[in-house]
């Protein structure tokens, strides 16, 4: 992962510095990328200055190792002052502690393969787009199919959560920006913004399966 | 060392090798209430026979498990596992999510505790302990007060 995550960053014009404990790792990374690969413990502050980190403009911890991914991030933003520190958490608990203690952005592996899985579970139609606003929203996109509940009405009478809405629709090759008088068609494909506690009872007005 | 404080703590202790085992018998001989946290079954051998405490079988890095441990309502709370990492992230979860009175983590690697000082956790070198101990007791340093 470590190495497709920095090809990524590099072809985007990037400057990557790669800090890993395996010397043999180091010795591949080193191969195949335009990286500088340091190959030590990312928590260990002589090693960070080694890595230059004083001059990142971004810190990214992303060990199996919670606990190593917290402390690196905190030594890289307090001692070396690095502004942007992102770090990686197994335990998903640990999402919203690290927040506490912290570090700037973190976020949940497991967290995020288990929303997947849960949202996509039985419903082909309803894919799940990336968590928006910090995380806060969920950004769906379905299709409604015949069966929609919420056909042949306009929106505004749909009955839909308080703070949910409907961001856009696609109808055809079409855009629709949808009001309160927008009427929903069978075969829209619609992009719903809800609040997490909101989406199965907008989903449910949306397409009439529970979730 | 005797025990003085007269009271009896609800202690916490996360590892429970030869420094959190050590602690862990001189706390329950001494009447204090003593929950130690080890992922490893077999290291709660090094524990005494006299050991009347409760032992959770976990990793202490797990916010589940400090909650098993009942965290929150410990007096005092000691990490002295292996690894300085996973005793500055216990340290800081019972401090600052816990609000643990009183916390103090082992941490081996002398360059990793300046950062934590200003954090309300007491940070206990043992590298530096025993250098300090070593030198002075070879006469080469005045063991400073």
């Amino acid at each position: 992962m470590i190495y497709f995550l920095s090809r990524a960053f590099i072809s985007k014009g990037h400057f990557v510095t790669l800090i890993n404990r395996d010397a043999a790792d180091c010795k591949h990374l080193a191969r195949r990328l335009k990286a500088t690969v340091v190959n030590g413990d990312g928590s260990d502050p002589e090693i960070l200055e080694d890595a230059g980190v004083r001059m990142a403009d971004a810190f990214l911890a992303v060990t199996s190792n919670d606990e190593d991914n917290l402390v690196a991030c905190q030594i890289a933003e307090r001692r070396f002052g690095v502004r942007r520190t992102l770090a990686m958490v197994t335990d998903p608990d640990n999402e919203s502690v690290f927040k506490d203690l912290g570090v700037d952005r973190v976020f949940s592996l497991t967290g995020i393969v288990t929303s997947l899985i849960e949202q996509h579970a039985g419903f082909e139609d309803v894919t799940s787009l990336v968590p928006v606003g910090e995380g806060r929203f969920h950004a769906t996109e379905m299709v409604l199919d015949g069966d929609s509940p919420a056909l042949g009405r306009p929106l505004r009478d749909l009955g839909l959560p308080k703070q949910s809405l409907i961001a856009a629709v696609l109808r055809g090759e079409e855009p629709v920006v949808p009001r309160g008088n927008t009427v929903l068609e069978e075969g829209d494909r619609v992009i719903l913004i809800t609040l997490p506690e909101d989406y199965p009872a907008a989903l449910k007005t949306l397409s009439g399966d529970e979730t | 060392m005797s025990n003085d404080s007269g009271k009896s703590l609800y202690v916490i202790v996360a590892g429970c090798g030869r420094l959190g085992s050590y602690i862990a018998n001189r706390l329950s001989e001494a009447g204090h209430s003593v929950v130690i946290i080890d992922p490893e079954e077999n290291a709660f051998s090094r524990l005494s026979d006299e050991f009347s405490g409760f032992r959770v079988e976990g990793d202490a890095t797990e916010f589940a498990v400090l909650q098993e441990a009942k965290v929150d309502k410990a007096d005092l709370l000691i990490a002295a596992t292996r690894e300085d990492n996973v005793n500055l992230l216990v340290a800081q979860v019972a401090r600052r999510i816990f609000e643990v009175p009183s916390v103090i983590a082992r941490v081996l690697e002398p360059s990793r505790t300046e950062i934590y000082s200003s954090l309300d956790i007491k940070t206990v070198c043992p590298t530096l302990i025993a250098a300090d101990t070593m030198l002075v007791s070879a006469g080469l340093f005045r063991e400073e007060k």
